[in-house]
């Protein structure tokens, strides 16, 4: 890629011009570790420095350190191998020699790190010897995270992460100006949902003029032209055009697309989440009991004089004291919104992080309730969305969780955003299904021999469903709603073991993409089964060939 | 709401016995018509959506090949062979007897379940429906899979060497959803690849978003 073609990151990204990432990202990404192991070795030998320099200054024989008393022990260390056979000039030039090799290493990378968003897809080329390009089609983006971690937001940056369908298929905008990322997840979004004949036409030619401006005094390939190392030189250079940019390109926003701006009318949350609710609904959770089963092995350790208890046991208290920590931190200042590029959840203290899921994208909905939280009324919503996988990291988890703890108004609002669509035919139901039991609102119930299977929850475990969606219930301890939309179902499948088959019963499973959600009736009677098997395989179809919902500003353009 | 399924209906007119072994299936309340031929009901093409598309007869329930039994008999066979031939190694060096005991346990199972296998082969059928295809399997634990064609991701043949030897293939069908799993086993290779090429080409014409 010659290098003029390529601009820096700033200003109206989603150009279909190839353009780099903020300078600070290799600094942001791998030098920070690299300065923390930097850091740690000079602590650690600061004592050693001392004597090096001791040395410097005054060279002794080759027996090393003549005045040290416990040169003994110091045998085999490295740096006094070094400094006894008088390689120390040497040392110090391939210590400088690996600086510089990693620090030109970081500033290669940066150049060639470059991406571009067309119409058709988000592509992004990296690597310095191994050159990859990864493609993402925007017609099947499944959602776009803006997540600034604490250092990031130091610099005023960003990581713009878009999901696509497929497994660890995700195309990673790390790091990106602040303004910047928000601007082009708009801008991505837009474009996937095919409003781009009303954009191609007048528009163009205002962006044009406005990059020029936008870009004032720092033409592309400056940096190379001036030789000043990526790192060093930009942070204070940058921000001018950023700003200058974020700025021109709103203009612009509310010129082209006023509707559509999220930024314009910054969307209210319809969820209000108070911190206290957070806090308790936290301490309620499950990691308090492993907390309390924690604390009684080290007290019965403690009393037996089983002292080995206190290091294996310890260490996971304070495990788990940190993750609840985190859990509380970064469900604080949630929020929830629909825009019309979908649903948009943000959430976090320190380390904010702020996901967009498209239309059409929530493949299943899950809220549940756990039996500490039935006095308080709290219900928690996860869903399963396409490219996520089963064992998750954490920044996933936290990703399939849209409400961390609501009251059942919360619930009804949520799901009114998840699925706008059938959202009407839905609510109704909703209430019979998080809380009721038996044969009620629509809800099937099975036979009183399911009791054998399930005798604390037959009464609750059954299916309805309104508006091509599949409302199936369970669970007693563990309260659960699992929502499908049949537009969204794989396939649909009958289990009959030896137990169930006696018994007159089966198990119907409603097959979604992996995620946290599973949606399955275990006990239900036989022959409502096979009629619900027929009716769901055909309903299923009939829902996707009606659903267009992966181009969904096209139809609501058009209509 | 559809007629329920008809559980029975001997394509291939194989095996005849096959027919009454699989009655207790049927639970009591659904009307169960041994043999009925077309069990599509209100539910059939007729009220698609898309009624302009090519949409496949229905063609009832197919069997896979019968010499598929020989295939899972193999296989079973090595895999018994190989632990019986351990509890025996470690019996000839241990002097452990509960090893041989154990052992004439394992081939006693392992007779029980080749006896059982033609059974369970049997019971591997598939059905192209309209707009979806239809997989069951299973005499104790049951399984009944439907999967739009729309759904399929990818369609693939994979081929044993035993299944090699006799000309068998195995098609494996993958949607989005990983708990789909659907492997229909034992097809005749040609047979395969014609259903393969049909199965595509329908996953084409239907193709939606995820």
């Amino acid at each position: 890629m010659s290098s003029p073609a390529v601009t820096d990151a700033g200003h109206g990204l989603a150009d279909g011009e190839w353009h780099r990432l903020h300078p600070a990202s290799p600094l942001l990404r791998g030098g920070l570790v690299l300065l923390g192991v930097l850091g740690f070795i000079i602590a650690n030998l600061r004592e050693r420095v001392i004597d090096v320099f001791l040395v410097l200054v005054a060279p002794g024989g080759d027996e090393g350190f003549p005045g040290s008393p416990d040169g003994d022990d110091w045998a085999g260390d490295p740096i006094d191998a070094i400094v006894a056979n008088g390689l120390v000039g040497w040392a110090l030039v391939a210590v400088a020699v690996v600086l510089v090799v990693l620090i030109v290493g970081f500033w290669l990378s940066w150049r060639m790190h470059t991406f571009r968003v067309t119409h058709e897809a988000v592509e992004v080329r990296s690597g310095i010897l191994f050159r990859s390009h990864r493609s993402a089609r925007l017609d099947r983006v499944q959602g776009i995270n803006v997540s600034r971690p604490v250092f990031a937001r130091l610099f005023g940056t960003a990581k713009l992460d878009i999901s696509v369908a497929g497994q660890s298929g995700n195309v990673q905008l790390a790091y990106l100006g602040s303004a910047a990322a928000d601007r082009l997840r708009g801008d991505v979004l837009r474009l996937a949902s095919g409003i781009r004949s009303q954009r191609a036409a007048a528009p163009a030619a205002a962006s044009v003029g406005d990059d020029h401006l936008a870009l004032g005094g720092m033409p592309a390939g400056a940096d190379a032209a001036t030789g000043v190392p990526a790192a060093g030189g930009v942070p204070g250079g940058i921000p001018p055009g950023t700003r200058a940019g974020a700025l021109v390109g709103r203009r612009m926003e509310e010129f082209l697309a006023p509707e559509l701006d999220p930024g314009l009318a910054p969307p209210e949350s319809v969820v209000h989440l108070p911190a206290g609710r957070v806090v308790a609904s936290t301490l309620l959770g499950g990691a308090t009991v492993w907390f309390a089963i924690i604390a009684v092995v080290i007290a019965v350790g403690l009393s037996t004089g089983a002292f080995w208890v206190l290091f294996t046991f310890v260490p996971a208290a304070i495990g788990l004291v940190s993750y609840v920590w985190s859990r509380i931190t970064k469900s604080l200042r949630y929020s929830i919104a629909g825009t019309p590029d979908g649903v948009r959840i943000g959430h976090g203290l320190l380390s904010t992080a702020n996901q967009t899921i498209p239309p059409g994208r929530v493949h299943a909905v899950e809220a549940t309730q756990w039996l500490l939280w039935r006095a308080f009324g709290w219900w928690s919503v996860r869903i399963n969305l396409a490219g996520q996988s089963l064992s998750g990291n954490n920044e996933q988890v936290q990703r399939t969780l849209v409400l961390p703890v609501g009251t059942i108004a919360d619930v009804h609002r949520v799901l009114g955003l998840l699925l706008p669509d059938a959202a009407a035919a839905v609510d109704p139901l909703v209430d019979a299904g998080l809380t009721g039991g038996g044969g009620d609102a629509g809800f099937t119930q099975p036979p009183r021999r399911a009791a054998w299977l399930r005798p604390f929850s037959w009464r609750r475990t059954g299916w309805a469903s309104a508006a091509g969606i599949v409302l199936v219930r369970r669970g007693v301890l563990l309260r659960r709603l699992v929502l499908v939309p049949l537009a969204r179902m794989q396939s649909v499948a009958i289990e009959v073991g030896p137990v169930r088959r006696a018994l007159g019963l089966a198990a119907l499973r409603v097959h979604t993409v992996a995620g946290p959600v599973t949606a399955v009736v275990p006990v239900v009677a036989r022959s409502e089964a096979d009629a619900a098997f027929e009716r769901l395989a055909h309903e299923a179809v009939v829902r996707a060939a009606g659903d267009h919902s992966e181009r969904w500003g096209a139809s609501a353009h058009a209509s | 709401m559809p007629d329920p399924l008809a559980h029975e209906h001997d394509v291939e007119g194989d095996g005849a016995p096959s027919v009454p072994a699989r009655e207790p299936i049927a639970a009591p309340p659904v009307p169960d018509v041994a043999g009925e031929v077309r069990a599509e009901g209100p539910a059939g093409a007729a009220v698609t959506a898309a009624p302009a598309r090519t949409a496949p007869d229905d063609t009832g329930w197919r069997r896979v090949s019968p010499k598929y039994v020989v295939v899972e008999v193999v296989g079973s066979l090595i895999g018994t062979a190989v632990l019986v031939g351990g509890l025996l190694i470690v019996n000839a060096l241990f002097d452990l007897t509960w090893a041989v005991w154990i052992a004439v346990a394992v081939g006693i199972a392992a007779l029980i379940g080749i006896a059982f296998e033609p059974r369970r082969v049997r019971s591997i059928g598939y059905r192209l429906r309209a707009d979806d295809l239809v997989f069951r399997r299973g005499i104790m634990f049951q399984r009944q899979v439907a999967v739009p064609y729309g759904r399929m991701q990818l369609v693939d043949i994979t081929r044993g060497p035993v299944a090699r030897a006799l000309g068998l293939a195995d098609l494996r069908f993958v949607t989005a959803a990983a708990a789909t799993a659907v492997t229909l086993p034992g097809l005749p290779l040609e047979d395969a690849e014609s259903l393969r090429d049909e199965l595509v080409a329908l996953a084409e014409t239907r193709r939606a978003g995820l």
